[in-house]
């Protein structure tokens, strides 16, 4: 599965786009956030205030609860800002 | 990137409105893309523009870089424009948007909205940036011109409030 991050998400990280194997327990955006939080501190640090990250399956966006199905990429970003 | 112009889907009260929409670092040309809009059309009554331009923030910003998830910013922009096509009687939308460094004074969006009256022009006008700023996947950061660190730009909760009275 293609992960991006955008933003504050991305600087934290330290990376832009990941692949990864998401395990069987993550249907959610909400759980794939709440795994991603395991994976070290850039992570912990990226993800602090989980409520106000915003996700997109397949250049979508969704909430944080919905299905996660099997999309081609899911995107993390932080509140957008343009305009 | 750029979308050729496409022809949105007709309304049985309004001629064609031709959507243009792009995504670009280059600066663009207000005056040429808001006279575009009426070019050799004689059923538009209105034009109605909006100009985002970078502040200098009481002097102390050197620029804004704005970074954006390609492809689906083209996507969320199309899908709000065919919101307001279908909401209103349009006779042309054009909206640019650009990414990277943009200094003080520089243009960073474009919305310009054609109608045969005022009132079409206007509401759709506001509603695109409304939605703009709230759904369309771009970031602003700050870089200061005494060399601090730069800081990302937090949404405003106005901007939220904004889309709520549609």
């Amino acid at each position: 599965m293609k992960v991006l991050y955008f933003a504050w998400v991305r600087e934290r990280i330290g990376t832009a786009e990941e692949d990864l194997d998401l395990p069987e327990s993550v249907s959610t955006p909400a759980e794939l956030i709440g795994w991603l939080k395991t994976r070290g501190p850039e992570f912990e640090s990226a993800f602090e205030r989980p409520e106000i990250i915003r996700v997109a399956l397949d250049q979508v966006h969704v909430e944080q609860d919905a299905p996660l199905g099997n999309p081609r990429e899911i995107a993390l970003f932080p509140p957008m800002t343009g305009g | 990137m750029t979308s050729e112009p496409h022809a949105s889907a007709r309304r049985a009260d309004a001629p064609q409105a031709p959507v243009r929409i792009s995504i670009q670092a280059e600066d663009f040309d207000s005056a040429a893309e808001i006279a575009r809009l009426a070019e050799g059309r004689t059923d538009v009554g209105a034009v109605v523009s909006f100009t985002g331009l970078c502040r200098d923030e009481g002097g102390t910003l050197e620029a804004l870089e704005l970074e954006h998830y390609p492809g689906m910013a083209e996507g969320e922009i199309s899908r709000i424009v065919d919101d307001a096509v279908a909401r209103w009687p349009l006779a042309g939308v054009t909206v640019i948007h650009r990414h990277g460094k943009i200094a003080p004074g520089g243009n960073i969006v474009l919305v310009v909205t054609a109608s045969a009256h005022r009132g079409a022009a206007f509401a759709a006008g506001e509603f695109l940036m409304d939605f703009l700023k709230t759904r369309a996947p771009f970031w602003k950061k700050e870089h200061r011109r005494d060399g601090t660190a730069t800081e990302w730009v937090e949404a405003a909760a106005r901007d939220d409030e904004a889309t709520e009275r549609w």
